[in-house]
């Protein structure tokens, strides 16, 4: 068998593509995250239990509506969304006088109320969500087996997160944003709405948390804790790559997904801490993350 | 009788386009406006002159409604403004121009330009815009804020002309600026004069502004404490020395 560094080639690929798929979930969420840092300064704590939410959305749509796997790749969002707005109007609104602290400790509480309530009625074990039959098997390539639908996890969080970037930095409503980001005192002193820009902002965040579930949903399990394992690791994701940075937040999602999966390759023993300790050394040599802007 | 029922609700003049009443600001705890009154007719340039801390950028910044506490009351084209929150004050015809420019970095010059949304019609076209400082058609890719200090108050008055705002608060625009540059933002502001825009500056330099304005107001503590006519400040030149403190 061919080797590379005395790994064989087949498992150094395999781990390069778990990689990039754990990283494609990284930058969707990290993304989320970084938007809603950069406009609305909330650390939202509940994006992994949005996310956790747009899995069980797409398993219920299926199970009690029969909606199939490409509807609700397009419903769980905007539902997540939609429940996103009303946690920004009623609670989150109120804290953007505060400190930063008092954001993180609400969305936290909500991301243990969510977990909690799913966790009540549908338990821990997880439940099966089927590959959508257009996307099962996989293609065999001179190195590896390359399942289909992990090639499309790849792709599709590619696109949406290239389609973000370029809708933030190219068009209108994107330049409001930056601005509304950089000084919402005076784009609001200008005649722009800017608290509908925050709500839309969160809604937007959260209905990318509630897509990143979708896609997860045939990959992992469906379970209530499935957010709260990803989250952390998001965080230092979005940490590394410097909050708020938009293409910051993707590039350092799918590398940092790349480094975990050869980690898991060349010494396994450090695959779960590897972007922890990179954290640290980030923050000792750039406290502003790879990407930020230092304040 | 019924003129004296008139006089005792304090009301602005008929021909004012803005009437400040009575005007009373805060930062926080601490009290900056104690009853500013002004009033502005349309088609004035009218200049807020003072000492620093007197006052005279907070009384922008309650006009624009951004100012997060203030009360007494704020009339333009006779809407009661002092309630509103600031973008629908905007989008009652004021334009806002503040001190520091306000330039965005993460947008282009061409985005900052076309960033404040169009507020009434009639406001200039960005062809206008351009060949009133035409260093900004040139530099329309580059980051906002990679401009000359100069070039960022032209991008900062260039982008209200814009919005058809036809009250324009404009915070010192001349600070910090080289000669030749303040001389085209004052050709500028002549020119704007010209074109019927009302305009409330202001302004250290009252040499500068003796050579756009009608009026010259004096804020003192957060109050009006003089007001002269710009034909008249030659012979109260003392006196502006002394409220100036130069």
């Amino acid at each position: 068998m061919t080797t590379i560094f005395g790994v064989p080639m087949q498992a150094l690929f395999g781990q390069l593509l778990l990689g990039l798929i754990n990283g494609s979930f990284y930058a969707i969420l990290s993304l989320g995250l970084a938007i809603i840092f950069g406009l609305l300064n909330i650390i939202n704590f509940a994006h992994g239990a949005l996310y956790m939410m747009g899995a069980f959305v797409a398993w219920m749509l299926l199970n009690y509506l029969g909606v199939n796997y490409w509807w609700a790749l397009a419903l769980a969002p905007l539902l997540v969304g939609a429940f996103g707005i009303v946690l920004e109007r009623v609670l989150i609104a109120r804290l953007y006088k505060l400190d930063h602290l008092y954001g993180l400790l609400l969305t936290f509480g909500m991301a243990l109320i969510i977990q909690g309530l799913f966790r009540n009625y549908y338990g821990v074990s997880g439940l099966p969500y089927a590959i959508p039959p257009e996307l099962s098997g996989g293609q065999r390539l001179p190195f590896m087996f390359l399942p289909n639908y992990r090639a499309w996890v790849v792709v599709a969080s590619l696109a949406v997160c290239l389609a973000t970037w370029l809708v933030i930095e190219k068009t209108k409503l994107g330049s409001y944003l930056r601005a509304a980001t950089e000084n919402p005192t005076l784009v609001q002193a200008f005649g722009v709405n800017v608290p509908l820009f925050l709500t839309l902002t969160y809604g937007f965040g959260v209905a990318l948390a509630g897509f990143a579930g979708v896609l997860a949903a045939p990959i992992y399990s469906v379970n209530p804790n499935m957010g709260a394992d990803i989250i952390i690791v998001v965080f230092a994701v979005v940490v590394i790559g410097g909050m708020g940075s938009i293409l910051g937040s993707v590039i350092t999602g799918f590398g940092l997904g790349l480094i975990e999966g050869l980690t898991k390759v060349f010494y396994p023993e450090a695959s779960a801490t590897v972007i922890f300790v990179i954290m640290v050394l980030v923050l000792l040599v750039k406290p502003a993350g790879l990407f930020g802007r230092a304040a | 009788m019924a003129e004296a029922a008139l006089k005792t609700v304090p009301r602005a003049s008929s021909d004012a386009l803005l009437a400040v009443r009575g005007l009373e600001g805060w930062y926080g705890e601490s009290h900056v406006l104690h009853g500013i009154d002004l009033d502005v007719r349309a088609g004035e340039v009218v200049t807020l002159l003072g000492r620093n801390g007197a006052g005279k950028t907070t009384t922008l910044r309650a006009i624009i409604g951004i100012l997060a506490r203030r009360a007494g009351s704020i009339t333009y084209e006779g809407v009661e403004t002092i309630g509103m929150a600031s973008r629908n004050i905007a989008r009652l015809g004021l334009g806002y121009v503040p001190e520091e420019r306000g330039i965005f970095a993460s947008l282009t010059v061409a985005e900052n330009l076309m960033l404040p949304p169009i507020v009434k019609p009639g406001g200039m076209s960005v062809a206008e815009i351009h060949t009133l400082f035409p260093n900004l058609a040139e530099r329309a890719g580059s980051q906002g804020t990679k401009l000359s200090g100069g070039e960022q108050q032209m991008l900062a008055i260039g982008r209200i002309l814009r919005t058809g705002a036809k009250l324009i608060l404009l915070d010192e625009p001349t600070e910090g600026l080289a000669p030749v540059i303040v001389q085209q933002i004052g050709r500028t502001i002549r020119e704007l004069k010209g074109r019927g825009y009302t305009i409330v500056l202001v302004e250290q330099n009252f040499r500068f502004a003796q050579t756009l304005a009608d009026r010259h107001v004096v804020i003192e503590q957060g109050r009006v404490v003089d007001e002269i006519a710009n034909d008249a400040l030659d012979a109260n030149i003392d006196k502006l020395h002394a409220y100036l403190g130069v």
